[in-house]
Formats: C-alpha cells, structure tokens, sequence
C-alpha cells in the first residue's frame, strides 16, 4: 500500500522548502509546505479505504535497517486500528494547524524577516518524524520517529533564535526529553536481552511469557520516556516553557500530537503492562498526580499560553490514568478528543494574540468578545469540551477514564473528579479573562482573516461533535483487552456536576463579582504563592540539579581533577624525569679531569667492595 | 599491482613530489596535495569494490621480504576493520587539503609535506600484518603530527607537541618491548603467523606473562584513544593544533588505538582482555561520564570538541570490551562515525576561527543570523555528534550500548547517561556560538560557506546520513572480522577465565 509515502511526502516538503525556500515565494512556500501535508493526509484515507477493516495489521518491510550477528533490524511499517486513529489525527489536525499557519505567520515572510519558509520546513520535518513514529513496526524505528519529534520540538521552541528565553526553552525540552529517552534506551535494551527483538510482533508475543519483574522494569522504563515526552511528573517542567513557540507549534506539537506520543507508545505496549500491574498502578497514580498538579498551577497564571500548557499537562495525565487503570481505549479516545479542543484552544489563543498584536497576558485582555466573535465562540465550545460537559467531545472521552478508573480503585475518580472541576475552573477563568469584562489593553483588536477562523470553525465543530461522531472506544475493541468501568448513572453525574461547578466559580469570580478573585488570593496568600510560582519546582530542580552538576564539573572535575591532579601527575612525571636527567648530565661534563676523579673513585669503591667480599681468589 | 601498496605509495610518492616544489610557489603545494589526496582517495573506493565481503579474513595480501635478520617482512593485507579505516583516512585528507587552503600562510610547501606523509604512516597503520612493519608505521605517523602541531598551532603549541609526543613515545617503547619479547618467544613479526601458532598450540602464554604483555600494548593503545586518565596530552594538542592537525588526530589517529586494542590485544592475549574488561570499561565509563561532564563546562570551543572525544572513544572501549557481537560492531562503526562526525565538527570550528580568530565561545553569539548555512551545517553535525537517531553516530551507540547490556546491564545504565549528558554540551554550546543576537562587527566578519568550504561541508554531512539511515552499506565486512575476533578470544584461554580450571584438561594440555 505504500505506507512509506505517507511520512515521505512531508519530508519532501522540508527538503524543497528547508533548501530553496529562501528564494521562493510565499505562494510557493505555501505550495510545497501544506500540499504535501495535504497530500499525505489523503494518502492516508486512500490507504486506510484500501485496508478495509484492518482488523489484523498490515506490515510492509522496506529495507534491513541495522542487522550485527543474530539481531535484525528492519525498516519496517504497520497499520493497524490504533496506527489508523493515530494517523488520522495527525494529518488531519495536522493540515488544519498548517494551513491556519498561513495567517499565523504572515507577517515572518519579508526582507527582514527569513522565518516563513524555515518554519513550514520544521513543521513538515516534525511531520515526517510523527508518522514515523506512528507507523514504525518495531521499537527502534518508532524511536527514530520519537527523537525526530524531539528534534522538531526543539528548531520550533527556539523558532525565535535570538531570543534567549526561546533557545533556553528549546535546549531545556531536548534535554529533559533526553531524560525520559534514557529509560526509553534501556527498555530497549532490556527487551533485546530478554526477547531477543525489537519487533513489536515478537516482543508483545513473547511478552506474556516472561518473569513479571522483566516486564515490570520494562514497563517502568518506558513510563520514564513517556513521561519525558508526554511531560509528566517529574519531566513535565518543560512543556508550559515550550510555549515560547509560535502558537501553531504549541497547537499541533505541544497539544495535539507529539505529546501524546507517551499515550500512544505505552497503549501500543499494552500486552507489556497487562502482565506487569505494578508497573501500571505507577503510570495510573503518575498520571493522576500530574492531572492534578497541573490543573491547580494552571488556576494561577496569567499567559494565556501557559494556561493552556499547564491543562494540556493535566489532561494528558488523565490520558496516563486510563492507560494505567487498563482502559487503553478510552485513553486513546481522549487523546482524540483533546486534539480536537486542545489544539483549537491553542488556535484560538493564537487568534486572539494575532488580534491583539502579540499581547498574551490575560490581565491586558477583556471584553474580546465582541471584538472577534469568531475566535469567541470556537473557544467557547472548546472550553466546554474540556470541561467535561455534555454532549460536547471531551465529556465522552474523560468519562470512559473516571468510571475505569473508579473500578480499579474509588479513590482515583473522586480525585480525577476534583480535577475535572478545576479544570472547568481554569479554562474558563482564561475565557472570562479574555473574553467577558471591558477591554483593559490599549490594542485595536481585529478579527483574524478566514484562512485562520476557518479551521477554528472546523475544529470547533470536531469539539461539539466528535465525541458520539467519532465511537474510537469501539473502534479499538478490536485491538485492546475490553475495559473495565464501572456502570453508574450518578458516577457520571458527579463528574458532570464538578464541571459545572467550576464554570459557575469562575463566572462569579471574574464576571459577577470581580473583585472576589483578589480577595481569595489576598486571603491565601501563602497558597496562592506557591500555586503561583508553580511550587517553585523549576527553582528546586535548578539548585539541586544544574547548579552542582555545572559548578562541580568546573571546580571539581575539570579544574581540580583534571587539570589539577591528573594532569598534575603525568607533567610531575616528566618533569621528575627532567630533574634525574639534570643530576645525571652532571656526570657527562666533559671535563677530563672530573672523569679521572669518577675512575678513582669508582676504583676506589670497586677495592673496598672486593676486599669486603672476601678479596679476590 | 597490490591495491594496499599502491593506496600505501600514493601519498608516499605524492610526498616525495612535493619535498621537490619550489618554496616560492605555495599555490603549487596546494594544488599538488589536493590532486594526489584526491587520487588516492579515489583509487581507495576500489578497495571495497574488489574486497570480497563474504570473507572474514585479511584480504589483499602482499607477503614479502624486508630486512633478512631479523627476519621483518613488508606484509600487507586488508580486513573489514582496516577497509573502512583506510577509506576514512583517504576521504579525510583531500578535505584536510582544503580546509588549510587559506588556513595556512607560512611555510605552505612544509605544511603539506608533512601532511602527506601523515596520510601515508595512517594507511600504513592499519594494512601492517607484520609487528614491527606496524610499530614502523606507529611512529612514522607520529613525527608528521608532531611537526603539525609544533609548527602551525597556536601559542602553547610547542608544550603542546612534545607533551603529545612524549605520551605517545610513552606507550609506543613499551609496545615495541612487548613486540621484540613477542619475536624472541615464537621467532616471528608476522601477525597471522602468531595467531595461528596460538590457535595450533604451539605457542602459549603463562598467565602472569600474557597480562604483562597485554598491558605493554593496551596501554600504548589506551593512551592514543585516549583513554581516561591518560587523556590529558588530547585537549592541549586539540586546542593548539591547526584545523587539519585536530581533523587528523581526532578522525584517524585516535582510531590507532582502538583499532590496535581490537586488531592485536584481544586476539593475541585473549584471556588476560577478558580479565581485564571489567577494569577497563569501568574506565571506559568514567570516560564517557566524565569526559562529557568537563566537555560541558570548557569555554574554549576546541577544548569542548576534545573533552567530546574522550566520552566518544569512551563508547568505543565499552563496546570492545564487552565480548558481545553488537558491541564490536557497534564500537568499529563508532569509530568511524566519530571519525566523520567529530572531524567535521573541527572543520566547522575551523571555518569560524578563520572568520573570527578566536576560539572562546563567549566571543561568539547570533551566528545562525549572519551565516545561516553555516550554522545549518553545524546543527546538523552537533545532532549527528549528539547521537540523533537517521545520523551517523546513532547506529553505532545503539550497537555499543545494546552490546554492552547484553554483557552487564549495569554498566549499559552508566554509559547511556553518556548520551544525555552529550545533549547537554552539544546544545549548549550551539545556543551560545549560534543564537541570540549577533554584535555587529561580528555580523561584518562571518561570511556564509564559500564553493570551497561547501565542497568540505557536504560530503561530509552526506556520510553522516548515509552512514544512519543505510549502515548495510558499511556493516557487513565489519561483522565478518569482529565475529573473527570474537572467535579467536575463545581460544587459548583456559587458565584465567574459567576460575577454577579442569585439572585433567589442564594436564592434557
């Protein structure tokens, strides 16, 4: 079926525009950058048309990638129904996010500005190694795809290169990835010395076979690279700093797509984690802890953007919290379903930092919503989504989570449940902020063109609708160990009921009565400090972990070890050597008379000594 | 004609050719050096064209010979190892040629001479089946580089070179002590010949003697490699030495070590590496922890690329050391992955230095604005360097480290925090030279690539991903030779590895 030219054809993309882009229009930018993501989002449908039910996978081998004795490596692909789901979001919000990229970076294309074609280069790249990542057949390719990824995520964080908030953000992303990727490394080297492969086929095969403690390390190692990816405790740190990208990169990479390649990668290892529960009450309470954490920093700031970052942190640990209670494909769902509305929240705030010329902070915002209704009411509906209401997407998808997770242990949806309110509480904090009140900036705020507040609308409706249009649970039946959850009308009420509840806080707060929200922080002022600084994790990261490896590599390694000691010894070495060789060329003098004094003396001690021994016989 | 010899007279000739141009025309030397590199490189891609790549012994061989008493005998031959060693020696020394082209003002005609000659004592290195032909070429290669770095480096360049020199001189006479009691045991020079004598029995190391031995070489190797603590003559040549000294160094002759640890320790003295390996990859993890540890926080760029080195060759020892078949893939396809990687990082530094005149990264910043192709080319390079996955260096970590668990796992945990902390290092020095705002006299002085840089540039960035997306081009023979390797640590070794040996089996023997 030529899977292959669906990642090659974004790749193609970055090639003509990463090397020519420089002279060519925008229409020609434009051409290559989003035809080819076009293009390979209709290849996807025809294929997926072509594969009918796909209910085993179809796997195309390319070429041997790596082979050394007895291991094989291939470059190889699959299809099957999660691979469908997963390509599907891709390039489908992956063309709406590309073509809104029109209007978005407008204003980078000129004489003085080289940004345009350099950015629809990265993203076609980013492309290319996501449908790597979703399509590989083995771990290692899917690797290649999952450090691409990090690549992209890394030229796009630091898309603004001269800015160095931006190029810190971007180092930071990559190395805190490089953390999770170190667990992701020796749960393949782990694999390999248990399974004797990398293949999926062979390894989920012979997986229910091995000792559970294999498969709980596995599992485990793993988790560490998904939570470095899809940022959860206690990698998240660089997500909400990811931010400082343009604001299509946070919709498809840092919402959409790429974050939720650790929900992916662990669902694709379920027969792994179906044999190791430790390992899988680790990423359901990991999960579940990051849920809430970030839910209760993203009630405290101020950029619209890290509002978003922070829920999108949140939210992809109730995604953790399904895969980790056994509900694979409610996890999977409400990865969809938080493409949808996440990567439309993105958009939007994009919309209205397009509107107001670049401004992001909340508290210069207000009363937008006349102003550009479009953006408006898009958000809106993407607010509701998230918060969980019904029948908008997002109510499915979080409830499949909450009622599995209440039948693996009660205690894990009633915390799910708290979260699910402040969520609510947040969002529409950001949306009252934003949109309600009078405008306090001193802009001209001006609705963003079509070929932005089209794939708003589009994805709006994908917010209202996609949760009964798209039954992804059912879909995936076929692929996953059937959920278990529990049956409960009023478990679904409560979670409801929460949602609602933090939209009417928030609407008292920061519409009816304005000026209760300072009052709380004034009143819990320690809390709301902390809440406030994130809880000081970046700080406490910093002193405890940059500053003494930086400082003890220079004074300790290098300076005193290095230079100091070790280098110290091998030139004390030589220059000992100097000195010997300084009293030895006192005896090569070449002065006659010092020779016959060494002879006499020499003769002299000879005597003495053959006298000592006995004399000659 | 033998393809090694001729590929081993080429530079000769060219050298001798060129001690004959005139010293008032050094654009002749120039051109001269580039031709005759080219030519031999160019001669070189027969090799694996006529290399039969479903063999795994030396291949090419001439066998004749030299000197009568002691009876030394020019013996050359090619092995999988030693076939992609020489291209990379011969594909590095055109772009070396080049790289020097406006680089070096003085004394041109000498500069290429030497240079010369150095291309002509690497390829000799790594065809030499006879010891002593090997020891020849050791040192002939040493006395080029010598003169590279004394004459053309920068301020501290004669510390520099007689620190390089002494190290190495170091190790080599106690290799050439080990190679003349080696000659006095069995009666021969000849490599093959003493490794068929081991495997026949008719020759045999008592326990204490083989590890003597086997020290007398590694530690000539292990101070090449450089491997940690006998590393710190690397940074002081590196930093002093001219672009296409560094490019040399570290591409090929550090290759000298770990292509003689594989090619001579572990067959010869199979027994005594494998008591040694747990000692020497504990070295080889410090190595690759601590040499990307002080890579991290040096402010010299050169410096900073040198540290580098050690944690590299650092994955190269683990990989020999662990036995495994992956991990000597993984460590022969390192080598010549840092050779590519690591050496166009040098020529990017080099092209800045030229630009700039200075090495400390803190006089750079905002790069990527005034020489964008350039800094392109950098960040391409610094992800090959970084072990990006579709890049050169990928393949061949991935090979060591997965070689390295299957033997101990544990040492694989220590040796992968290798690869963060190389993104570290990496990332941070590219921030500092390449982004941010550029000052404007440094904005006037940073000119993009020229034809000839790009000439330099793009090969070498094709090999890096060439090299990681298809290493089926480059893998098999490789295989083939350290499968032999492997093969021939089996034997001979009864009496250390097993703990408590079989008195019966002992008695037979």
């Amino acid at each position: 079926m030529q899977l292959w030219l669906i990642p090659v054809l974004p790749f193609a993309g970055f090639a003509i525009n990463g090397l020519l882009g420089q002279r060519f229009s925008k229409t020609l930018v434009n051409l290559f950058g989003i035809g080819s993501v076009l293009l390979s989002f209709a290849w996807v449908l025809k294929t997926l048309l072509g594969l009918g039910d796909l209910s085993a996978a179809h796997v195309e081998h390319y070429f041997t990638w790596i082979q050394s004795g007895t291991f094989t490596l291939g470059c190889d692909f699959a299809v099957d129904r999660l691979t469908a789901v997963m390509l599907l979001v891709v390039t489908g919000i992956g063309s709406l996010i590309h073509i809104y990229s029109i209007g978005y970076m407008a204003h980078e294309y000129g004489p003085h500005y080289g940004g345009y074609y350099r950015f629809f280069a990265y993203m076609n790249l980013f492309m290319f190694f996501m449908l790597v990542l979703v399509l590989a057949a083995n771990f290692l390719v899917l690797f290649v795809g999952w450090e691409g990824v990090g690549l992209c995520s890394y030229l796009l964080i630091g898309f603004y290169f001269e800015k160095k908030f931006a190029t810190d953000a971007g180092n930071k992303a990559f190395i805190v990835n490089r953390i999770g990727d170190f667990g992701f490394s020796l749960a393949m080297f782990y694999m390999v010395k248990s399974f004797g492969s990398l293949d999926f086929t062979t390894v989920f095969q012979k997986a229910p076979t091995a000792p559970e403690s294999v498969l709980t390390l596995i599992g485990i190692l793993l988790m560490v690279g998904a939570a470095g990816k899809s940022a959860q405790i206690p990698l998240y740190v660089w997500l909400p700093d990811a931010m400082a990208g343009p604001t299509p990169v946070s919709a498809l990479i840092h919402a959409a797509t790429m974050v939720t390649a650790g929900v992916y990668m662990t669902s694709r290892c379920w027969p792994i984690y179906t044999h190791a529960p430790i390992a899988m009450e680790v990423i359901a309470v990991i999960g579940l802890a990051t849920a809430f954490v970030a839910a209760t920093i993203g009630t405290a700031q101020n950029d619209i953007k890290k509002v978003f970052a922070y829920s999108t942190v949140s939210q992809l640990g109730y995604m953790f919290v399904g895969v980790g209670v056994g509900a694979f494909s409610a996890g999977i769902y409400h990865l969809v379903t938080h493409a949808f509305f996440k990567a439309l929240l993105f958009l939007g705030s994009g919309s209205v930092i397009h509107a107001l010329s670049g401004e992001q902070d909340l508290r210069n915002m207000g009363g937008l919503r006349r102003k550009i209704p479009w953006t408006f009411w898009t958000m809106i509906s993407a607010a509701l989504a998230i918060a969980g209401v019904p029948p908008f997407a997002g109510f499915f998808s979080k409830d499949a989570i909450l009622l599995a997770a209440y039948h693996h242990s009660p205690w894990m949806y009633w915390l799910g449940t708290l979260t699910a309110g402040i969520t609510a509480f947040y969002v529409f904090r950001a949306i009252f902020l934003a949109f309600f009140g009078t405008y306090r900036g001193d802009g001209h705020p001006h609705e963003s063109p079509p070929v932005m507040t089209v794939p708003l609308a589009i994805l709006a409706l994908l917010s209202v609708a996609g949760g009964f249009m798209f039954p992804v649970p059912q879909f995936l039946s076929a692929v996953f160990p059937p959920i278990k959850e529990a049956e409960d009308i009023t478990l679904m009420g409560f979670s409801v009921a929460a949602g609602v509840m933090g939209i009417l806080v928030a609407y008292v707060m920061y519409v009816a009565k304005p000026a209760l929200a300072d009052f709380v922080a004034a009143n819990m002022k320690g809390l709301y400090t902390l809440v406030y600084n994130k809880y000081f994790v970046d700080e406490v990261y910093d002193r405890m972990l940059v500053k003494p490896v930086v400082g003890g590599s220079r004074m300790l390694l290098w300076r005193a070890a290095d230079v100091g000691l070790i280098d110290g010894i091998a030139n004390g070495i030589g220059s000992r050597a100097r000195d010997i060789g300084g009293i030895l060329r006192l005896l090569q003098s070449g002065n006659i008379r010092s020779y016959a004094t060494w002879v006499v003396f020499g003769s002299v001690l000879l005597i003495v000594a053959m006298g000592m021994a006995g004399g000659l016989r | 004609m033998n393809l090694p010899t001729l590929l081993l007279m080429l530079p000769l000739a060219g050298f001798l050719i060129a001690l004959a141009i005139p010293r008032s025309s050094p654009e002749g030397s120039r051109v001269w050096a580039l031709v005759i590199s080219l030519v031999t490189f160019l001669v070189s891609l027969v090799l694996p064209q006529v290399f039969d790549w479903n063999a795994a012994g030396e291949q090419l061989a001439i066998n004749v010979p030299w000197i009568t008493t002691p009876e030394i005998r020019y013996y050359v031959a090619v092995d999988g190892v030693g076939l992609w060693l020489l291209l990379l020696t011969t594909f590095l020394t055109p772009i070396c040629v080049l790289v020097s082209w406006r680089y070096i003002q003085s004394r041109v005609k000498e500069f290429y001479v030497f240079l010369l000659l150095l291309e002509f004592g690497l390829l000799g290195v790594f065809i030499a089946q006879d010891l002593f032909l090997f020891y020849v070429f050791w040192e002939v290669s040493l006395v080029p580089m010598y003169f590279l770095v004394g004459i053309w480096g920068h301020e501290r360049r004669i510390y520099a070179a007689v620190k390089f020199f002494l190290f190495t001189m170091a190790g080599s006479v106690l290799m050439l002590v080990a190679i003349i009691y080696l000659y006095n045991r069995a009666g021969t020079f000849s490599y093959p010949t003493l490794l068929e004598m081991l495997s026949g029995g008719r020759l045999s190391f008592a326990p204490t003697e083989q590890l003597l031995l086997f020290l007398a070489f590694f530690v000539a190797f292990a101070i090449k490699v450089p491997l940690f603590p006998l590393h710190t003559w690397l940074p002081d040549a590196h930093v002093e030495a001219p672009t296409a000294g560094s490019v040399m160094l570290a591409s090929v002759m550090l290759k000298m070590g770990t292509y003689g640890i594989l090619h001579f320790c572990l067959p010869l003295f199979p027994s005594a590496s494998r008591q040694c390996a747990p000692w020497i990859a504990m070295l080889a993890i410090i190595g690759i922890i601590y040499g990307a540890l002080v890579s991290m926080v040096q402010p010299n760029m050169k410096k900073l690329v040198a540290y580098s080195s050690v944690s590299h060759l650092g994955f190269v020892v683990l990989g020999i050391f662990s036995f495994t078949q992956l991990g000597l893939d993984g460590a022969v396809y390192q080598m010549l992955n840092h050779g590519i990687s690591t050496g166009a990082l040098f020529v990017l530094v080099g092209l800045l230095y030229e630009r700039r005149h200075s090495l400390a990264i803190e006089d750079y910043g905002g790069v990527a604005t005034a020489a964008p192709w350039l800094s392109t080319a950098f960040l391409i390079t610094t992800l090959a360097s970084i072990g990006l996955p579709m890049l050169n260096n990928f393949v061949g970590e991935f090979l060591v480290l997965q070689g390295t668990a299957l033997a101990n796992y544990t040492w694989a945990v220590w040796a992968a925090l290798g690869v963060i902390l190389s993104a570290c290092y990496m990332l941070w020095l590219y921030q500092r030279v390449f982004y941010g705002v550029a000052s404007e006299p440094l904005r006037s002085r940073l000119p993009d690539l020229n034809p000839r840089e790009w000439a330099m540039v793009v090969p070498l960035v094709a090999m890096m991903v060439w090299m990681g997306v298809y290493p089926q081009s480059f893998l098999p023979p490789v295989s083939k030779t350290t499968a032999r390797v492997l093969s021939q640590t089996q034997v001979n070794v009864p009496f250390l590895v097993k703990r408590k040996p079989n008195p019966e089996v002992a008695r037979a023997r």
